[in-house]
Parts: C-alpha cells; structure tokens; sequence
C-alpha cells in the first residue's frame, strides 16, 4: 500500500510537469512534417471552427432562454409548437455547412489517396508484437521491436520507474529509417491479426490487414525522428508496438542501407560460429527480451491458460524434447509465431540455450548454430 | 421502484418470488429489467473503474495487459447490451402501455422470456473472465482474426451474443405488436407521444440488425470450429468482411441507443418548459431519417480499412448527412424551451445536459465524419471520448432523466428533490471531467484500448481517471435516492408534475397493477401535440 501511495505523491507531481512537455505534445492534433498532414492539420482546424462557433450560437440561445424563460421570473408559457419557415431555415443552413466542409475533405482524400510516382517502397508488416519494415527496392528486411529499456520499465513491478524514460512504449530498436523529400510508397499488412500503421507526424493511419495489403504515401519534409504506435487492438502487447521513423537526408539513407546490409551479413557470418555457455546467455538474454518476453513473461511463467510457462516445462527441460523446442521457435505452435524467418541460427541457438538454463531450469544443455540450422527444412 | 401497490387491484395478483418469476405484467417485467440494467450498469462500472485505476499513472500497476483488454471489452459488452438497452426495453415495458392506453404488452408471456434469458446471457459472459485463458480481449468489436485467438471463452462469447440478441427480437417484436394492435380509440399514429414513436422506430432498427449480428458471430464460430474461412485470408475469406458486416449491425445499434434517449428528453422537456413538444411532425420524421440513414453509413467505422476511394467518398457524404435531422431535433427541443416557463428539477436538468452534451458528441461526430482527418482520429482516445459523451452523457444521461421523471408513477412517492440535484451537478462535473481531457490525449496521439502509455500523456490521464471515480461514486447516490424513493416520501399525485401531458399521468400514483382494462375515452386536449 505505501508503495501505491508513493507511486501516487509521484504522479501529482507530474501535473507539474515542465510547459515544454505541453508545447510538444499540446492539447491540438500536431500539424506533422508532411505537405499531406498539414493540410489535414488545417482541416481538422476548419471542421474545429466551425463546430466551435455553432456550439457557441446554439448553446448561447439556449442559455438565454433557459436564463429569461423561467417559471420563476413570472414568464406565462406561450403555445406556438410549429413554423414552417424557421423548420425549413434551420434544415436548409446545416445541409449548406455540411457540403462547405465536404468539398475541402473530397479534394484531400483525393490527394491522400494518389500512390503514383513513387520512388521508393516500404513494405510494413504487423506482427504480434512489433513490425517488420521490407526495402523492396533496397532488398533490406529490418525488424522493428520495443526498446528493452521500455520492456524492462513496463513490467508490473513497484520498483520501475517508466517517468525515467521519455520515450516510455515509443522507442523501438530498429527504426524505419527513411530519406526525406522522396515520395515513399508505404504498403500495410499482416501477419498475424490485424493491425494499424500510424505515426501521427506523418497525418494518417492505415490497417495493416493478413492477407491483404493497403498502398499509402508519404513524404517528409524535415528530417527527425517520428514516433507512433499500433492503433488497432492486437491482442496483449497492443500497447507495446511502437513505430519510429528516423527521416534523414538521401545521401545518409542510402549509407545507412549499405552498412545496414553490411551488418546483417557480418552477423549472419558471425552467428555460425561456436559459442561459449556465457556468449550463448548473455545473446540469448537480449534475444528473449525482444522476441518472447511479451507472452513468457521476464520470469518465464507465462500467462496461465494463454501463454505456456518455460519455466520447469517438459519441453525446455527433458533432453528427448530439444529438437522439439528448436522447432517450435523455428516453426511456430498455435499462437506462437515462427521466428525461423526473423532470427538468425545464432539468434535461436543462443535464446535456446538461455530457456533452458534460465530461471531454474539449469540443463546445462547448450545449443549451438549449427544444432539449429540441422533442423531448418 | 417495486412496491406497485395491491390495494387498488381487483384481481388476485401473485405475489413473492413467483409474482417476479412467472410474470407477465408489463409493470413488473418493466420493474425487472430496470433493476437488471442498473445492475449490470453497476458491474460495467466496476470494469471501467479498474481501466481508470490502471491507466491513472504511466507503468502497469494493477493489472496485465490481457486482463485489461478483458475489461474494456467486457464493460462494452456490459454497458451496451446489460445496462442501456435493457434499461430502454424497461421503460418501454412500463410506459409504452400506459402511454397509449392499452392493458397490456400484446405478447405477455413472450415479455417474460425475453427479460430472463438476460440474466442467464450475462451470467455466462462474465463466468468466461474466469475460464482458461481469460474473457474476451479483443475488443466488443471482435474483428477477427483476433477473437479466435480467443480461448475457452470463445464459444460461450458467440452465445452470449445470440442470447442478448433473442431477448433483443422478441422485445422488439413485442413493442410493435402492442404499438400497432393496442392503441385507445382515437389514438392514431401521429397522435402518439413521441417516446412511443422513437420506440417503434427503434424496435424496427433492432430487428433488421439484430439477425445481421447473429449470422456475423455464427461465421466466427464456423471459422474457429467447422473449417470454413469466411474470415480467413489463406482459405480465399476476408477478415474485413467481418467489419462490414459487424458495422451493418453496429450502426444501426448506436441509434438502438440513442433515439429511446431522444424519445425521453421530447417528453420531459415540454412538461418543464409547460408548453407543447415543437415540430411534433418533423420530430417523427427526423427520427426516422436518422434510423434510414443508419444503415447506409456503417463504413465511417472502418475508413482505415483500405476502401476504395469510391466507397470512402459515399460513406463521408453519407455520414455527415446525419448531421441535418440530428440538428432539426436538437433545434426542435430548443425552441421547445424558448417562452416556456421553464423550473429545473431533475429530469429537466438532466434532459438539459443531454442536449448539450449529445450535442457535443455529435459536433465530435461531424469531425470524425470527415474522412481524410478521420485518418488521424480513428483508434484514438478522441473517439472514445466522442462516444461517451453520445452513449454516457447522452443515452445515460436520459435514462436517469427518465428515472426521475417517471419514478413518482412507479413508486407513489416524490423522489428527494435535493438530493437529485446533487446527484445531478457531481454527475455533470464528473463526466464532464472524465471524457472531455480524453479529447485531447486523442489529438494528441495516444491510441485506444492501451494498458500503459508514454509520459506526455500522464496529466490528461490523471485528471480523466479522476473524474471517472468521482463519477462512479456519485452514482450510489442515485441508487439511495431511487432506494429511499420507493420506501416512502411526499405522496405522488396521479400527475405529479404540473405540466405533464400524456394518459400515464391520468392513472393514480403509483400505477395500479392493472390499467386501461377498458380503452380509455381520449380528450381533445390529450391529444394535442
């Protein structure tokens, strides 16, 4: 209980919070940093107005009368209960506002909705739980996970403190990295279940639907760094998907693509090596955290009756059923994604070795690469 | 609100726990589901109060993130089918047949049934929260593929749903039966009040898409068990089509909700501003233009889907023409009021509110109407508060409006005056707290159904989950007042409130357990609208 009313001293506090916070975030849809969300910007500012000043006049006659038109200032009720004019005035007048506003909001969807001409498409596909970015052009495959400093401060635990970090459930890994002033194609799918692409600078979302995929574009002015998050429920780790795009000039994203591509190819060399018991822990540790954490929990119980326990379980401890738990990271089980395409041998040998060592479970066994890579098909 | 009293019946009139059971009387059926809805009310509550708790602070305090999707798609479920709709089939239970004259629901047994299946349907819904693998946690939506990932709970969520559905039709199917056969001599359509007529209205919208929901679910089932792919990309299905279908249903739900809320505040406000309802006719005609329309604008729920641009366009246009006979009523009520001699007890004040408040839902509305700003709208707080202010300061808020305005008939005792009004005011100011912040944490970014969130949006958070438990409190106050209501008080007079109109306040108060056993002879005066 103190602990609860500490938490609760602490977050009076932040009503204090610094005015900055207020200017960046501010109580108004933020006007974004690409030609299209500004002018949706200004259109929400429009439909705002206009509804604003209707309120205003419409709740300002109503308050006059309920002020004058009481019983007790001796007002005589009169009897008039139609009027032809004023009916057809006050049916007329808001079918004209109606088509003012529809006529800006057609022009823009039009806009929003040409995809033509692009130079550059990104393929991004939900997963439960993070994103995957595809550079078709670039043949680049990135995935994109929460940052471990945001899985560490979200777990239900008194002693976290997630005031510490800014970018609490904003921050991810591996950012989209995306040159600025290019028309991009940005294409929306799944894997999984359905989920929604948003990053509000850019000024619009998009379902990202298995099965299907939805063509949007985008182009950023400025170069920066723009945070979002999933906005269509995905199951547990709906809150935990953030979406980062780090938009820096042509020049810098094309080096970025080729150390980018470097490094992926040196890891993917490095992991067939052999490593040791500590090596193995300490990759699988990190491992863990990015890709199982979310349904195993920190402590490898899992969530009973939805997310099996890896904690004592048959599979992570008998020997006879290694080959099994190497598989079902590889190839999926029921709700359980497969990670074969996402991690690499080394990846799934080192979280291996990690489940079946951690939290008790001390087989001793260690995995190596090339035990994963036998079981690929 | 159950002491209907014995002495001024004729007949042998049960009593105990069979008088409940086994009744067919439309007062005691009418009795019984505003009890259950202000249960259930109660329990959806308790859900939104743990949601609030949660999302008080930053970081996961109370709760994990699955059983927090548990509770903000149960308190839906809750709030939506348990607590507004029956409350709505309640007061059509009670007031339908004192309003038009008739002894009766045309269907009396048929009355009994619809009311206790619901009782069974919840008590199977809130048993799935403790079965493997958690309630539902996909949202009240249940856009697969997510529901199927849905564990043991997943068949008893789509019966759950058929139940609520089958009280819903045969509900309905009884309010037009009585409507149309039990009308007293003389009372032609649009001689009828207008809570009668925004009920007929209703029932028919609950027909045409009740059954649309069922087969919806009935596909879910049919995917997760039998094989099909309906909703299934892989097998050639398509899990939009769900949405579409969903939507076809859930448009028209939202006016389900909402035009028994209009039909309340068309009748009390002309009692408090003692002067007849104005554009009766256009008000009737409004109403169902709202209801044709709700069934041509059900994709302004899904414009991120990915719709062609076509589709997008016809769905805006469509939308944003609700806007006209939504504005003809809300200009309709205030011209009610203008040189009306108006007082503010409770029913007044809250029938006020709603027409501010739903006024402000549906300015929110027209936003979310437009569809390329929608794009940055849509999954955020800024909808979420955009529907409770239409569904809790709205369709809530009518329903207490209705309460107190009609609790003198039911009891035979004036409710606490004072205490209402306070009720009224922390209410108000609590709501008002509650979801107006909320508008802003949408603009600014922070998407729906969320456990824990970024510390930029702490503050609007705080101030939210503050007004929502200042609201949960001041709703035990209504709950003594309609308590210490029915126990006693100021007698009631057979028209309790001066500038009544209308046949139910021509029967004694509190009503006898039977009433117009003969058609009652209709005055030129009664008539007038």
């Amino acid at each position: 209980m103190t602990s609860i009313f500490k938490k609760f001293i602490q977050a009076l506090a932040l009503i204090t919070l610094p005015l900055s916070v207020f200017a960046e975030w501010g109580l108004n849809m933020r006007e974004g940093v690409t030609p299209i969300s500004q002018k949706v910007y200004d259109m929400h500012m429009v439909s705002l107005w206009v509804v604003t000043i209707i309120g205003i006049v419409v709740f300002g006659i109503m308050f006059w009368s309920i002020f004058h038109h009481r019983k007790s200032r001796g007002v005589k009720p009169a009897k008039f209960s139609h009027s032809t004019t004023v009916e057809i005035i006050w049916t007329a007048i808001p079918l004209l506002i109606i088509i003012g506003l529809a006529i800006p909001a057609t022009k823009l969807l039009i806009e929003m909705d040409d995809t033509s001409d692009t130079a550059l498409t990104v393929k991004a596909v939900g997963y439960q739980w993070k994103w995957k970015y595809e550079y078709l052009e670039d043949d680049l495959t990135i995935y994109s996970n929460l940052d471990e400093k945001s899985v560490e401060l979200s777990q239900r635990d008194d002693s976290v403190n997630p005031m510490e970090h800014p970018d609490y459930l904003l921050d991810v890994d591996e950012p989209l990295v995306l040159p600025t002033n290019t028309k991009i194609r940005i294409l929306t799918t799944a894997n999984d279940v359905i989920h929604a692409w948003w990053v509000p600078d850019l000024g619009w979302k998009r379902d990202a639907i298995p099965g299907f995929i939805n063509d949007n574009w985008t182009m950023i002015n400025e170069p920066g760094t723009y945070r979002g998050q999933c906005a269509e429920i995905c199951g547990k780790g709906h809150g935990y998907m953030p979406i980062v795009v780090k938009a820096v000039s042509m020049d810098e994203y094309k080096t970025w693509v080729a150390e980018k591509k470097q490094s992926q190819e040196a890891a993917a060399a490095a992991s067939n090596k052999e490593m040791s018991m500590e090596e193995l822990m300490t990759k699988g540790e990190a491992v863990y955290k990015a890709n199982c954490l979310a349904c195993h929990q920190a402590n490898g119980q899992g969530v009973q009756g939805v997310f099996p326990a890896l904690a004592g379980s048959e599979i992570a401890t008998k020997a006879e059923n290694l080959k099994t738990h190497i598989t079902h990271i590889l190839y999926g089980k029921n709700l359980m994604p497969a990670f074969g395409e996402q991690l690499n041998d080394g990846d799934i040998a080192a979280v291996t070795t990690y489940e079946r060592n951690a939290w008790g479970n001390d087989t001793g066994d260690m995995v190596q690469a090339a035990d994963v890579s036998a079981e690929r098909k | 609100m159950s002491t209907v009293a014995h002495e001024h019946d004729h007949h042998h009139a049960p009593t105990g726990l069979k008088r409940w059971i086994f009744s067919t009387n439309h007062k005691d059926i009418g009795t019984l589901y505003l009890i259950f809805s202000l249960m259930m009310f109660f329990i959806g509550g308790a859900m939104a109060m743990i949601i609030r708790a949660e999302l008080f602070q930053p970081g996961l305090q109370f709760v994990d993130p699955q059983f927090y999707n548990s509770m903000v798609t149960v308190h839906a479920l809750i709030m939506i089918f348990g607590a507004v709709m029956p409350a709505g089939v309640g007061l059509a239970n009670w007031m339908i047949p004192l309003m038009i004259g008739a002894p009766d629901m045309a269907l009396p047994r048929m009355n009994n049934m619809s009311f206790w299946i619901l009782p069974f349907g919840f008590a199977l819904l809130i048993s799935t929260l403790f079965m493997n693998g958690g309630g539902p946690a996909g949202g009240w939506t249940m856009y697969p593929p997510l529901v199927l990932q849905l564990g043991d709970a997943f068949p008893f969520l789509i019966f759950t749903v058929h139940i609520l559905g089958v009280s819903s039709i045969m509900g309905a199917i009884n309010i037009i039966a009585t409507v149309f056969n039990m009308r007293a001599p003389g009372m032609t359509l649009m001689k009828m009040p207008l809570f009668v007529w925004t009920w007929v209205i209703t029932a028919f919208l609950l027909i045409a898409s009740l059954p649309v929901l069922a087969g919806a679910v009935t596909m879910l089932l049919t995917d997760k068990y039998f094989g099909t792919s309906f909703f299934n990309a892989a097998g050639g299905g398509d899990p939009v089509l769900f949405q579409h279908i969903f939507w076809f249903f859930g448009h028209p739900e939202v006016y389900i909700l909402a035009l028994p809320a209009f039909g309340i505040v068309s009748t009390i406000i002309p009692t408090f501003a003692r002067k007849p309802l104005f554009g009766y006719a256009s008000m009737v005609y409004a109403t169902a233009s709202i209801a044709i329309l709700s069934f041509f604008v059900w994709a302004h729920h899904m414009f991120t889907v990915g719709m062609p641009i076509k589709g997008e366009l016809f769905f805006m246009y469509a939308t944003m023409l609700i806007a006209v006979p939504t504005g003809v009523k809300v200009f309709n009520w205030m011209a009610t009021m203008w040189k009306g001699a108006m007082t503010f007890e409770a029913p007044m004040l809250f029938s006020i509110a709603f027409v501010i408040l739903f006024t402000i839902g549906g300015f929110s509305g027209l936003m979310l109407g437009i569809t390329p700003v929608d794009f940055q709208y849509h999954d955020t707080y800024f909808v979420v508060a955009h529907f409770h202010y239409v569904l809790l300061t709205g369709a809530v808020f009518s329903l207490m409006a209705a309460a107190y305005y009609w609790l003198p008939k039911w009891t035979g005792y004036m409710y606490d005056e004072k205490l209402a009004k306070i009720h009224f005011w922390l209410s108000t100011i609590a709501a008002n707290v509650l979801f107006f912040p909320q508008h802003f944490l949408g603009l600014a970014g922070m998407p729906r159904r969320i456990p824990d969130y970024n510390i930029v949006f702490a503050d609007f958070n705080m101030i939210s989950s503050i007004g929502g438990f200042a609201y949960g409190i001041s709703q035990l106050l209504f709950v003594y007042i309609v308590i210490k209501c029915a126990l006693g008080g100021k007698k009631a007079k057979a028209q309790a409130w001066e500038g009544a109109k209308g046949l139910e306040w021509t029967v004694p108060s509190p009503a006898p357990f039977h009433t117009f056993e003969t058609p009652p002879k209709l005055t030129k005066s009664m008539l007038e609208n």
